[in-house]
């Protein structure tokens, strides 16, 4: 045993230098969202009447609780505030720590990175005793400096302290599921998506459970995303729960280890089945489309199951604010319809900016096919830059616009269906398209900086992060109005609600053009950089 | 236009480090060229700039007549090029990625496609993450080789072929010799450019130190031969072109220029001959010889550098 584990100080010394930058930015990343919402929380239910109120729909509203869960203790102001967190944001984080699992597993020996290590002196085991060691120390950092962060948003310490730790427990546990994919899946693309597929089945298994009357019912039970919402934390802090995902962690990790034995280094227990010996696609399009399909059909799913379902909410927003100031100001703002919109206007600027982050991703084929050298393959045929470059880049665009317009759709047919107003179909389509333009910039941005510094196209993330951070909390914060501006999702008309004309749509895309061309012009004028 | 590739006085810079240092280069239409060099000597980067994949800075380069940095695509149109290291995309299958670089060259001769399959015994239905550095080298050589260039740039194109392989490698070249082709071929194994070569060009520290037919560059190299006889003859080392000799007991061991080789092997017959093996020059020996240094030279030789993902 011991001797299968020679070199997993040393791997995990290499991990920590190759994630120093990524990881810390990940963890205040997810602190600062939680501690923002806390900090807002007391503001935006200021006494215990308006907590009831609210937390009384929620629970009342089906398709709130399959989304989010229920809330525990509807006097509670963190079981209120921290709703989405409990099990949207647990999903969330369980895919960090399964993508930080893979990559010091899967991805290591695919890169060749572990094969060039064991030549020294490595266990057989090492690798992934490393990287669980990554992962379950980010997990539990992420949890204690999310504890914090609520402490410090003014939430009551014991409830911050079970919901971090649920949160450390819940990355500890997804990423031991992961540790058991990269076992057996074929290659380190598959071991992530067989991972993601568990942490979505076993949050669908606790939209059934908490929908059950009465819930939770054992399906909850069967899935580590509702064990964390069963710690309910800040409704009783049951502190055994957090048992659970420990538990499932040292049951999986001999399981990924006796797996490991039966598998040579670079391959899954599952192998490749043979592939088609031809290509009978176009070329370079052919090709950027291969790349992206499969990552962009999973979007697609997902933008249609959550449209529909925020759709369908539209009917009940204004049963939210019953209380007779919320109502008379709801009479102001133009009655319970105009409420609605503004929902609806809000819940689609937000798939507006996840399908930025789709936007973004695709568009780093650019800079990953040339550091993987594949773009010097291309490139030696009759393909020219711009050709190849135009295809990924393109491909990205119209991938964004047929995400936002399958939003628009589903979103759209959900809410005419809650509202029985087939005419939402249309505006709220429109909403969802004027979403395309501030997608399209921040995806330019990966061709800008790709152009002119090759190394460094991933900081096109940090601006996307850093114009969702501008939206989301910007006014929380006091921004400056100047530095707000500078996200393009400010400039996106908030529709259905106005009427606001199509000139800041416009300039949008201009901006767009104007960003990917200079990235262009980079890129048709330096080295191939690997 | 009787030169395929023509390159004077080409610069190249890293950052402050000079990888190509005024390189002198050219290949004449349908000759198999050798560009030999030790790791980390610039011969890469070389064949990039030729490619119009780097952007010199300095000096002129023509490729088939014209210029591969402006009309890049125009020059790949005619040409085939194998990396080095070939990467390829790990979801396609082998026989994918040969059919789709064969289109985006735009043709592909499908019945050599399915010779060279079969000559280089590689299963087009694997996906490219199974396969070998070997394997991966044969897509690549399999997807330039079936298309109709007019030249083939080959980056140390057998590192990760078997003997067996290589020697189908070999019969390849020839036959586009024969073809009337253009071969520019790098290596840094003396022997395989020697076996393949009309000409040769050797690349050290960024600029090219010497080029010629290898009759021209015969001088240069030496073989070391180990002979145990019956009674060392004396006055071996008096034979022109036979240098450093050795004697332990009854073994003799000697570095022998070509020139030297009959005198010397009569010398050892006459002696009774018992044993005798031979080793083919190698770079590294040369250099060591004429340019007073080991051929690992240059700085982080073969170390290119990395970036964390
Ligand atoms: N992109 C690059 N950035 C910095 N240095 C490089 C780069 N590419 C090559 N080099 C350096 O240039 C030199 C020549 O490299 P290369 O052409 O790959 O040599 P060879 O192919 O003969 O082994 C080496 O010292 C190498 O480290
Ligand atoms: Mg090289």
């Amino acid at each position: 045993m011991r001797e299968s584990l020679v070199g997993t100080f040393t791997l995990v010394r290499l991990a920590l230098r190759r994630d120093r930058v990524l990881l810390p930015l990940w963890i205040i990343a997810f602190a600062l969202m939680a501690y923002s919402t806390a900090a807002a929380s007391g503001d935006l239910f200021p006494n215990e009447q308006a907590r009831i109120e609210a937390a009384t729909t929620l629970n009342s509203t089906a398709s709130m609780v399959a989304l989010f869960g229920r809330i525990y203790d509807p006097s509670s102001l963190g079981a209120l505030a921290m709703i989405k967190y409990s099990a949207f944001m647990t999903a969330a984080l369980a895919v960090l720590m399964v993508v930080i699992t893979i990559r010091h597993t899967r991805q290591d020996e695919e890169t060749g990175r572990l094969e060039l290590l064991s030549s020294g002196r490595l266990g057989r085991n090492a690798p992934i005793a490393a990287a669980l060691v990554i992962s379950f120390g980010a997990s539990i950092v992420l949890g204690l400096v999310t504890t914090a962060a609520l402490i410090g948003g003014g939430l009551p310490v014991a409830g911050s302290l079970a919901f971090g730790l649920g949160w450390a427990a819940t990355g500890i546990a997804f990423s031991s599921v992961a540790a058991v994919a990269a076992q057996i899946a074929s290659s380190s693309r598959s071991a992530i998506g067989m991972s993601v597929i568990v942490i979505a089945v076993t949050y669908a298994f606790r939209a059934v459970g908490d929908l059950a009357d009465p819930g939770p019912s054992v399906w909850s039970w069967l899935s580590p995303i509702g064990w964390n919402q069963q710690v309910r934390a800040y409704a009783g802090d049951r502190w055994a729960v957090l048992l659970l995902p420990v538990a499932l962690g040292v049951v999986l990790i001999p399981v990924a280890v006796a797996l490991r034995a039966h598998r040579d280094l670079g391959t899954g227990l599952r192998q490749d089945r043979p592939g088609p010996a031809g290509w009978n696609r176009a070329g370079v399009w052919g090709l950027a489309v291969r790349l992206q399909e499969r990552v962009f059909l999973a979007w697609a799913v997902a933008v249609v199951v959550f449209g529909v379902l925020i759709g369908s909410l539209a009917g009940t927003v204004s049963d939210f604010l019953t209380s007779p100031n919320a109502q008379e100001l709801i009479q102001k703002l133009g009655g319970a319809s105009a409420l609605t919109d503004a929902f609806l206007a809000a819940e689609i600027a937000i798939m507006g900016t996840l399908v930025a982050v789709y936007g973004v991703s695709a568009a780093n084929h650019l800079r990953s096919e040339e550091a993987a050298g594949h773009t010097e393959v291309v490139l030696a045929t009759s393909t020219t830059r711009t050709m190849w470059a135009t295809s990924h880049y393109a491909a990205a665009l119209i991938g964004v616009a047929l995400l936002l317009l399958l939003t628009g759709v589903s979103v759209g047919v959900g809410a005419a269906v809650a509202l029985h107003d087939s005419s939402q179909i249309a505006r709220v389509t429109v909403a969802a398209l004027a979403q395309i333009p501030a997608a399209w910039v921040v995806t330019s941005v990966v061709l800008l900086i790709f152009g002119w510094l090759p190394r460094l196209t991933y900081a096109a993330w940090g601006f996307l992060v850093a114009f969702i951070a501008l939206g989301e909390f910007g006014v929380l914060w006091n921004a400056p109005q100047w530095l707000m501006d500078l996200s393009p999702f400010q400039h996106t008309p908030l529709l259905p609600v106005g009427t606001s004309g199509i000139t800041p749509v416009v300039w949008l895309v201009v901006v767009s053009v104007v960003v990917g061309g200079i990235g262009y012009l980079g890129w048709r004028h330096r080295d191939l950089t690997s | 236009m009787d030169n395929v590739l023509e390159m004077s006085g080409v610069v190249k810079r890293f950052g402050s480090f000079a990888a190509l240092d005024g390189l002198d280069l050219t290949v004449a239409r349908g000759e198999v060229h050798g560009f030999l060099g030790p790791n980390g000597s610039g011969k890469t980067t070389t064949l990039r700039l030729a490619l119009g994949m780097l952007r010199s800075n300095g000096g002129s380069m023509r490729v088939l007549g014209l210029d591969p940095w402006r009309d890049a695509a125009k020059v790949h149109r005619q040409l085939a090029y194998v990396p080095g290291d070939v990467s390829l995309w790990p979801n396609l299958t082998g026989g994918q990625v040969i059919d789709l670089l064969g289109r985006l060259q735009g043709g592909q001769d499908r019945t050599r496609r399915d010779a060279l399959l079969e000559i280089f015994d590689l299963d087009p239905t694997k996906k490219a993450r199974s396969y070998s550095k070997g394997n991966r080298q044969k897509v690549a050589l399999i997807a330039a080789l079936a298309t109709d260039a007019e030249f083939f740039l080959l980056d140390e194109p057998t590192s990760g072929l078997d003997p067996l392989k290589e020697e189908a490698f070999r019969e390849c070249v020839r036959q586009l010799r024969d073809d009337g082709r253009t071969v520019l071929l790098s290596s840094h194994i003396l022997s395989e450019a020697e076996a393949l070569s009309d000409r040769v060009s050797i690349i050290r520290d960024g600029k090219v130190v010497e080029s010629g037919r290898l009759s021209e560059l015969r001088h240069l190299t030496r073989t070391s031969i180990t002979a145990d006889v019956t009674t060392v003859p004396d006055g071996l080392d008096r034979i022109p072109g036979v240098h450093d000799v050795v004697v332990q007991g009854n073994r003799v061991s000697v570095q022998v220029e070509p020139v030297g080789l009959a005198p010397l092997m009569e010398a050892v017959t006459a002696a009774g001959l018992e044993s005798l093996t031979s080793q083919p020059p190698t770079l590294e020996e040369l250099f060591l010889r004429h340019y007073g240094a080991p051929a690992e030279s240059s700085p982080d030789a073969g170390s290119q550098p990395s970036e964390g993902r």
